[in-house]
């Protein structure tokens, strides 16, 4: 009865009320999301606001002033050689370990979506588990295989493909590699979920077209399985971007950024700079700017390849 | 034969790409029950160490108190994550406006925040409100999230109108719709935004290790993180420590993998 009454043609009277209704409505919507909002103000763009102030200031410990110049700070970044040595560790581990990883669960995903395969919950559990651990915890338990005494240079001395043991972190290039190797595990099965998410809401009629149409596993692969999910390929580089250049728990607790500091990412470097002895939260915040710069136009840049047609 | 030659080399990657997976924590698994030099000598098989190495673990650190601070910040901020951002992520759908959409770009944007660039002026803040070494300050950044709010303003798209007006018409108040009939219907969502936040803060590392200044507060991955400190670390102690510390992630993992998956990539669908 009622909704005959809301469909009619409303008379003046009803129509204020109506009108009086959507206000209320939109009123208790604002209520609904002012929570949520107050937390983000203040528990991220107040203190994003916040760290650029700080990173204009010198001095040590809670004893701080405004820099002269003021841009201070800043001009020492370009000086900081560690902080330099920092970039480039997380950009090695970004270039390799990021490509890597996507087509090796472009790939994944592709075979786990194949409709004969036999056994696909298993395989997907098994390769998407290390999601199920931290990155403190894995991070111990590959120290604890790469260990100089550890069980993979039993392992490879067993198999007499080397002679004396490596110490795999305290070695430039060995140690970077554990971490690449590490990332690779933890994160590979992760970015296959969302693969086969977005491969779930595929025609699989598509791919087999291609195949009727005479494309092989290669081809069918690079013409239809890739345009098609080139969207979440995007989603997946940038969240992987972004990721990469906050790296912390690995090395902080894998490698603890040696030897000399050849390992170390910039977010473990600005946690040394801001926490530990005689800090220097000006300079930290300086640093933790360049890493917010530099995730911004990487995404930016990422956004405008990805959003090119052929 | 092409056909054949294609399935053989599927199976062959699938195997190898699994036994990679699963063998770190096959190795961690075990190791917990071997003595250190057994574990460094890449003994694969279970021992006999396990309550050797759970003693040890004991005497040399507070495991049962960093297993209750990581329970109490998990379990906290999973329930407030919950209400907050389901509110929210209701509310903008729900009741969307033009103004509503904009606040909503303008909290996305926050997502490409780096938590390195706000991480120095919170430590301050809470230190300043006396709240360093508390629980609320380990807690509250985590709460909301543009990633949550999005998930549940997602789900709420398909939350199906009639039902709102229906209710309306029956006189429930708006609150009374959302809780009696929005949080029932979305079971599925609730339940990936709580299995993923919830995972995320047992998990989490820096933000504790940076505003938990005294060792009395100190989380599980804070207490395995000590290990590397150490000059002789007890590798059997050691894995023993990872293996509590990933025990409820894994069973959880285990039990609602479809949730999981469904959390990280429902906010993106």
């Amino acid at each position: 009865m009622s909704t005959v009454r809301l469909t009619a043609k409303p008379s003046p009277a009803t129509g204020r009320r109506i009108v009086g209704l959507e206000k209320r409505h939109s009123l208790t919507g604002w209520a609904f999301l002012t929570p949520a909002a107050v937390l983000i103000a203040v528990m991220s763009f107040y203190p994003m606001i916040q760290s650029f102030i700080l990173s204009l200031h010198t001095g040590r410990g809670t004893v701080l002033h405004w820099a002269s110049p003021i841009w201070y700070n800043y001009a020492r970044l370009f000086q900081d050689q560690t902080f330099k040595l920092t970039i480039q560790n997380t950009f090695i581990y970004l270039v390799i370990q990021v490509p890597i990883m996507l087509i090796m669960a472009l790939i994944l995903a592709t075979i786990l979506n194949d409709k004969t395969l036999r056994f696909k919950g298993l395989w997907r559990t098994a390769i998407f588990l290390p999601c199920a651990v931290s990155l403190v915890s894995y991070s111990m338990v590959f120290r604890t295989l790469f260990a100089t005494n550890g069980a993979i240079n039993d392992a490879l001395m067993g198999l007499h493909l080397i002679d004396s043991p490596i110490n795999w972190l305290a070695q430039t290039g060995t140690a970077r590699m554990v971490i690449i190797l590490g990332l690779l595990w933890r994160w590979t099965g992760y970015n296959m979920v969302f693969y086969l998410a977005a491969l779930q809401t595929i025609d699989y009629s598509t791919f087999e077209a291609a195949r009727i149409d005479g494309a092989n596993t290669v081809q069918t692969f690079f013409h239809v399985t890739v345009p098609q999910l080139r969207p979440m390929i995007l989603l997946t580089a940038i969240m992987s971007t972004n990721g990469t250049l906050q790296l912390f728990d690995e090395s902080w607790n894998l490698t603890q950024g040696g030897p000399a500091n050849t390992s170390m990412t910039m977010s473990h470097y600005l946690y040394q700079l801001s926490f530990q002895s005689n800090p220097n939260i000006g300079y930290g915040s300086a640093v933790s700017y360049a890493i917010l710069i530099m995730v911004a136009i990487l995404a930016a840049i990422q956004m405008k390849v990805g959003d090119k047609r052929d | 034969m092409t056909r054949k030659l294609r399935r053989a080399v599927m199976y062959a990657v699938l195997v190898i790409a699994s036994l990679l997976s699963v063998f770190p924590l096959y190795f961690m698994i075990v190791s917990a029950t071997n003595t250190s030099a057994q574990v460094l000598g890449a003994r694969l098989l279970p021992g006999l160490q396990l309550l050797t190495n759970l003693h040890a673990l004991m005497a040399q650190q507070d495991l049962l108190a960093a297993l209750w601070h990581s329970s109490l910040n998990a379990v906290s901020t999973t329930v407030l994550a919950l209400i907050v951002c389901a509110v929210a992520g209701y509310g903008f759908e729900v009741y969307h406006s033009r103004g509503k959409d904009a606040v909503m770009n303008i909290l996305l944007l926050t997502m490409m925040i780096p938590f390195a660039a706000t991480m120095i002026p919170l430590f301050r803040m809470f230190s300043e409100a006396g709240l360093a070494n508390s629980t609320l300050a380990v807690i509250l950044p985590a709460i909301s999230t543009p990633f949550l709010i999005l998930l549940f303003r997602q789900s709420a798209r398909s939350f199906p109108h009639e039902i709102l007006d229906a209710a309306r018409i029956d006189g429930l108040g708006e609150l009374t719709i959302f809780v009696r009939m929005f949080i029932p219907t979305m079971r599925s969502t609730f339940a990936a935004a709580a299995v993923i936040t919830f995972m995320g803060a047992w998990n989490n590392f820096l933000w504790p290790r940076v505003i938990l200044i005294s060792n009395s507060q100190q989380t599980i991955t804070m207490l395995i993180s000590n290990f590397r400190a150490g000059y002789v670390i007890d590798y059997g102690v050691l894995m023993l420590a990872v293996l509590v510390a990933s025990l409820p992630t894994m069973i959880i993992f285990l039990i609602l993998q479809r949730s999981f998956a469904n959390g990280i990539t429902g906010a993106v669908q």
